[in-house]
C-alpha cells in the first residue's frame, strides 16, 4: 500500500467504533514478545519507575548499612573498604541509577498525555533508553555484589580513581557502565526535546505547556548539552587506567584537576536536570489541589530556563578549595549567590497559589506543600556554601551531606512521592489508600528531618564527610545517634510508601478518569489510558483545558471529542514548534526487537571491554551493527507525509 | 575529654569552625553566622506562611469548584524584593571576605612544607642554612605570627584543614597549593583531611600547637637535635631492631633510615598523638601500634611486626627516649 503523497485528515467524533480502530492499530501483542518489543511510552514510562523504585530501595539499605556504622563512635560493623564501597554505590544509586531514571519514568508515561499526542516522538528510541538504562544498572551493580564495586565515591577523583591506587576493577565498572548509562540518557533527552517541540496537540502553543514538559524539556537540553563531558571524562579515566595514557596522571604530564571540571561542568547541571522536572510536578499538582490556576506560570516557566543557564555557570563552587585564583572564584561565588533568585520565584509561586486559593488536604497535596519547605531548607544551605570564605570551612563537611540531602530528597523524593499518589490513578485505574498515604507522609517527613536536620549542627561541629568511623570527644557522638534514628524512621515511611502502592494496586478504588479534577490532559482520557491515548486529537485554546468552563479562559474552547481521527494506521500528527499549528500526519513504527537487540549488544560489547575480550568485544560490535541495520532498514511505510494543511 | 589522651588541651568540640583562633578564620566566623541566621530566619518565615496558608485548607477528598481568584503576583513581587536585601549583602560581605583572606598576605613569618599522604601528614620546616627538620602529624607554629603551607601530594588528593586556623585547602598531585594560617592565642588546635582519600581518610588527623615565640624556638632547637643516643642495654638492643625492623620507612635522624614513607621518628615523644592523630602518644598505645596496627587504622601502611615481647619492650624503651 503506497501512502498518499498529502491527505487531508479526517475530522471527526471520538466514537466507539474509532476506539475499536485505533486499539486494534496500537494495541501492543499480548504474551512476551510483547513485553520485549513494546513501545508503548506508557508501557516504557512505568519500567522506568519501577525499576527506578527498586533501585531506591538499594541505595536506601545501602544508607542504612552507612548509618549503622555511625551511629556511634569507633564501630566496626563495617570494615573500611565495605564502607567507602557503600556510600560509593549509594551515591551512585541514587544520584544516577534512581533520581534521574525516575523522573524520565513519568516524563515518559506522562508527555504524551499531557501533551495530547498518542506516544513520544521515537518510540523505538524511548524503549532503546529504557533497555540499555537497565543493562546499565545491572552493570554498575555487577562489580559491587561481586566484592568488586568502586570505592572512589561517585565524584571519583583521579588519581584515586586511577590504577596505582584502585588497582580492582571497580573503577572500570564504574567509569564503563557511565559511558553506557550516557547512551541511554542522551536519546532520552533528544527523544524528549523532539517531542516537546513537535508532538503538542494542535493548538498548544509553546506558553501553553504545563510546567513539567517545561522542567523536562530544560534537563533534557542541558543532559544533552553536558552528558558530553562525563562520559569523555569517563572513558579517558578508563584510558588512563586500562591504556597508560596520561589525561589525569600528573606522572605523565596530566592534571587531576582536568577530571573534576569535566566531572563538575556535567554534574552540577546535572543536579538541577533531577530537581527542575520534580519542580514541575509540585508546580502542576499543586495547584489542582488548591483549585486555581498556577501563580505566575510566566514567571516560573522562565525561572526553570533561568535556573538551568546560570546553573551551567557555577561548577567550580564544586572546587572552591583546589587552589584556584581568588578572583576566578569570585565569579562562580557570585554566579552561585544569584542562582537562588530563579528558585526563590518558583517559592513564592507555590506558597502564592496556596494563599490564593483554598487548599484540599491530601497526601500528594502534603507531599506537594512540604516539598516547599524542604526546598528552601536545602536552598538557604546552598546559599551558605555559595560564600567562597565560608564554603572553605562547609565543604566536605557534613552540612553538605545535609544541604544535598535536603535538596534530593526534598526536591527528588518528596515530589516523586506525591507525584506517585497524584498519577497513581492514572498509571493503574485504582486510587491509593488516603489513610495509609497520610501516615507515609507523617513518618517520611518527621523520619527525614529527625535524620537530616541535626545533621547541619555536625557538620558545624566539624565531622568531615565520607570517613568511615569517627572517635568520641568531638561532640558528634550523640547527632549521629539522633540522624540514624530518623533515617530508619524515614526508611519505615518510604516502606509504607511500597506497602501502600501494592496494597492499591490490588485493592485500591478503582480511579475515574478525573479523581482530583484537574485542569491537564492526561484527566482527560481514561484511567488507564488506552494504548492510542486519545480517540481524537485534541485541539487545544487554552493552558487549562478541562477548566475552561470554569476560569472562561480565552475566547475559544478546547475541543477535545472531536478533532482529527488519523485512523489509517498508526498515526500522530505532528505541529509547529511554537505555536503549534498542525504540519504533518506522522506514521509511528510499530513494536520492535531492534531497541532491546541493540541494548543487549551494547551490554555485551561494554562487559567485553570490561574484560578486555578483544574477540567477544568485535563480536559485541557486529552485533551492534547488526541491530542498527534491522532498526534503520527502510520501511515504506515510516515514509513521512508532506504538509497536511493545504 | 576523649579517651586515650585524644583532644587533650582543646576544646569539648575540635573541629567546630564557628570558633575561631587566628585571624584567617575569625575573619570567617561572623559571615558563616550572618549567613546561618538569614538561613534561619527565611526558613522559619516560610515554614510559617506556609502553615498558615495549609491551615486555611481543609481535608476533602472531593475536588471543589476552580476559582481563578487574584493574580497572585504581589507575593513574588514582594518575595522577590525582600530576598534581595540579605542576598545582596551576602554577595558584597563574600567579596570583602575573599579578598581578605585569600592570598598569603604579605608579612609572613615562617614558611613550612606539609606533604600529605595515605594517611599521615609530613611537615617540613625548611632551614635557612640547610638546618630544617622534619616532624609528622603535629606541629609548631608560634602565635601572633602568618605562617605560609606549602602543600604536596605525592600519591592522591587530600584537603588541608585546621578549622579554628583556617578553612581548607586540597593537596593536589602535580601542583603546589599554598594556604596560610595563623593563631592568636596558644592553644592545641585539631586538623584532619577532609578531601576523601581512601581507606584510612577518616584516620588522617593532624594537630597544630601554637605557642608563644620563646617557646617555639625552644621547640624548633630541639627539633633540629639528632636522636638521643641510646645509653642503656635494653634502648641500645631497641636501635638494632629499628635499624632492622623500622628504618625501611622511618628515619632516625642521626641512626639512619629512610624517609618518606612514614613519619620521621626523632622525636617521636615529643608529639601527643601517633598514627596520625588516631591514638594518644603513651607506651601501650605504642606498643599496641606496632604489634598490630591493622586493628586500629585497617589499611594503614604500616605492617604488624610480631616481634617477641622483649624486642618490642626494647623498641618501645628507645622510642620512649626520642625526646
Amino acid at each position: 500500500m503506497t501512502p498518499a503523497a498529502t491527505r487531508t485528515p479526517v475530522i471527526g467524533d471520538d466514537a466507539p467504533e474509532l476506539r475499536a480502530r485505533l486499539l486494534a492499530l496500537w494495541k501492543t501483542a499480548p504474551g512476551w514478545r510483547g513485553w520485549f518489543t513494546t513501545v508503548d511510552h506508557k508501557e516504557i514510562g512505568l519500567r522506568y519507575i519501577v525499576t527506578a523504585f527498586v533501585l531506591l530501595a538499594l541505595g536506601g539499605i545501602e544508607a542504612l548499612a552507612i548509618r549503622l556504622q555511625l551511629a556511634g563512635p569507633d564501630l566496626h560493623l563495617l570494615t573500611p573498604d565495605q564502607y567507602n564501597q557503600l556510600f560509593t554505590m549509594h551515591g551512585i544509586t541514587m544520584i544516577f541509577l534512581f533520581a534521574s531514571p525516575v523522573l524520565s519514568g513519568f516524563s515518559n508515561f506522562l508527555w504524551p498525555l499531557l501533551l495530547g499526542s498518542r506516544d513520544m516522538a521515537f518510540p523505538r528510541l524511548n524503549a532503546f533508553s529504557y533497555w540499555v538504562y537497565l543493562a546499565a544498572a545491572l552493570f554498575l551493580h555487577a562489580g559491587f555484589l561481586t566484592g568488586n564495586g568502586p570505592n572512589d565515591g561517585w565524584f571519583n577523583y583521579v588519581p584515586y580513581a586511577d590504577r596505582a591506587f584502585s588497582p580492582g576493577p571497580g573503577q572500570d565498572f564504574y567509569a564503563l557502565g557511565m559511558v553506557l548509562l550516557g547512551i541511554s540518557t542522551s536519546v532520552g533527552a533528544a527523544n524528549f526535546i523532539v517531542t516537546a517541540f513537535k508532538m503538542r496537540a494542535p493548538g498548544m502553543s509553546i506558553n501553553r505547556m504545563p510546567i513539567l514538559i517545561w522542567g523536562t524539556l530544560t534537563a533534557s537540553v542541558a543532559n544533552l548539552i553536558v552528558i558530553p563531558a562525563v562520559s569523555l571524562a569517563f572513558f579517558l579515566l578508563w584510558m588512563d587506567r586500562q591504556f597508560g595514557t596520561a589525561f589525569f596522571r600528573p606522572v605523565g604530564g596530566g592534571q587531576p584537576l582536568l577530571w573534576q571540571h569535566l566531572f563538575w561542568i556535567f554534574g552540577h547541571p546535572w543536579v538541577y536536570a533531577i530537581v527542575l522536572p520534580a519542580m514541575g510536578m509540585v508546580s502542576d499538582g499543586l495547584p489542582v489541589f488548591c483549585r486555581r490556576p498556577l501563580v505566575g506560570y510566566s514567571l516560573v516557566a522562565l525561572s526553570t530556563v533561568a535556573t538551568m543557564i546560570l546553573g551551567f555557570g557555577v561548577w567550580v563552587h564544586h572546587m572552591f578549595a583546589t587552589g584556584l585564583p581568588g578572583l576566578s572564584l569570585s565569579f562562580f561565588s557570585g554566579a552561585s549567590i544569584v542562582i537562588t533568585v530563579p528558585s526563590a520565584v518558583a517559592v513564592f509561586a507555590w506558597l502564592a497559589t496556596i494563599w490564593a486559593g483554598r487548599p484540599i488536604i491530601t497526601t500528594a497535596f502534603r507531599f506537594f506543600a512540604s516539598m516547599i519547605l524542604l526546598f528552601v531548607i536545602g536552598g538557604v544551605s546552598g546559599f551558605m556554601t555559595a560564600s567562597v570564605p565560608v564554603d572553605w570551612q562547609l565543604t566536605d563537611t557534613y552540612f553538605i551531606v545535609a544541604h544535598l540531602h535536603y535538596v534530593l530528597v526534598g526536591i527528588n523524593v518528596f515530589p516523586v512521592v506525591g507525584a506517585t499518589y497524584f498519577w497513581f490513578p492514572k498509571f493503574t485505574g485504582r486510587m491509593m489508600d488516603e489513610r495509609l498515604g497520610k501516615w507515609n507522609f507523617w513518618t517520611m517527613f518527621l523520619g527525614f528531618n529527625l535524620g537530616f536536620l541535626p545533621m547541619h549542627l555536625t557538620g558545624l561541629l566539624g565531622m568531615p564527610r565520607r570517613i568511615w568511623t569517627y572517635p568520641a570527644g568531638f561532640g558528634w557522638s550523640t547527632l549521629n545517634l539522633v540522624t540514624t534514628i530518623g533515617s530508619f524512621v524515614f526508611a519505615i515511611g518510604v516502606l509504607m510508601f511500597f506497602i501502600n502502592v501494592a496494597k492499591s494496586l490490588k485493592w485500591g478504588v478503582k480511579a475515574p478518569a478525573d479523581p482530583w479534577g484537574g485542569p491537564t490532559l492526561e484527566w482527560a482520557v481514561p484511567s488507564p489510558p488506552e494504548p492510542y491515548n486519545f480517540a481524537v486529537i485534541p485541539t487545544i485554546a487554552s493552558r487549562h483545558p478541562l477548566w475552561e468552563e470554569a476560569l472562561d479562559e480565552g475566547s475559544g474552547r478546547s475541543s477535545l471529542h472531536r478533532g482529527m481521527t488519523l485512523d489509517q494506521g498508526k498515526e500522530v500528527v505532528t505541529t509547529t514548534p511554537m505555536d503549534a499549528e498542525p504540519d504533518r500526519i506522522v506514521e509511528m513504527p510499530q513494536d520492535s526487537w531492534a531497541p532491546i537487540l541493540l541494548a543487549g549488544a551494547l551490554a555485551l560489547l561494554f562487559a567485553a571491554l570490561l574484560f578486555k575480550a578483544w574477540a567477544v568485544a568485535a563480536l559485541g560490535g557486529m552485533l551492534v551493527f547488526g541491530a542498527l541495520l534491522l532498526w534503520l532498514w527502510p520501511q515504506r511505510r515510516l515514509f513521512e507525509r508532506k504538509p497536511a494543511h493545504g | 575529654v576523649a579517651v586515650d589522651g585524644l583532644g587533650s588541651g582543646m576544646t569539648a568540640t575540635p573541629l567546630a569552625y564557628l570558633t575561631s583562633a587566628g585571624t584567617r578564620a575569625a575573619a570567617i566566623v561572623p559571615l558563616t553566622c550572618f549567613l546561618g541566621a538569614v538561613s534561619v530566619v527565611v526558613c522559619l518565615i516560610i515554614a510559617m506562611l506556609l502553615w498558615l496558608g495549609i491551615r486555611r485548607g481543609h481535608a476533602d477528598t472531593v475536588a471543589g469548584p476552580v476559582v481563578r481568584g487574584g493574580d497572585g503576583l504581589g507575593w513574588i513581587k514582594w518575595g522577590m524584593a525582600l530576598s534581595a536585601v540579605p542576598l545582596a549583602i551576602g554577595l558584597i560581605w563574600t567579596m570583602a571576605a575573599l579578598g581578605q583572606i585569600v592570598g598569603p598576605p604579605r608579612d609572613i613569618g615562617l614558611t613550612i612544607d606539609v606533604t600529605a599522604r595515605q594517611w599521615w601528614w609530613e611537615v617540613r620546616y625548611p632551614g635557612t642554612s640547610g638546618r630544617g627538620f622534619a616532624t609528622a602529624n603535629e606541629f609548631h607554629i608560634p602565635t601572633g605570627t602568618k605562617v605560609l603551607v606549602r602543600l604536596h601530594g605525592p600519591d592522591v588528593i587530600h584537603s588541608f584543614w585546621v578549622p579554628q586556623l583556617s578553612g581548607k585547602t586540597d593537596v593536589i598531585p602535580g601542583q603546589t597549593n599554598l594556604t596560610w594560617l595563623g593563631a592568636d592565642r596558644p592553644g592545641r588546635y585539631r586538623g584532619q583531611c577532609a578531601e576523601y582519600c581512601g581507606l584510612e581518610h577518616a584516620k588522617m588527623a593532624l594537630e597544630v600547637v601554637a605557642e608563644p615565640p620563646a617557646q617555639f624556638d625552644v621547640w624548633r632547637r630541639a627539633q633540629l637535635r639528632p636522636a638521643a643516643l641510646p645509653v642503656t642495654a635494653d634502648t641500645q638492643h631497641g636501635l638494632a631492631i629499628f635499624r632492622s625492623r623500622c628504618a625501611q620507612c622511618h628515619v632516625l635522624r642521626g641512626f639512619g633510615g629512610r624517609a618518606e614513607i612514614g613519619p620521621d621518628l626523632t622525636h617521636l615523644m615529643s608529639r601527643a598523638t601517633i598514627a596520625a592523630g588516631s591514638l594518644g602518644n603513651s607506651t601501650g598505645n605504642l606498643a599496641g601500634w606496632i604489634e598490630d596496627p591493622q586493628s586500629i587504622k585497617p589499611g594503614a601502611r604500616m605492617p604488624g611486626q610480631q616481634l617477641s615481647g622483649q624486642e618490642l619492650n626494647d623498641v618501645v624503651a628507645l622510642l620512649g627516649t626520642l625526646e
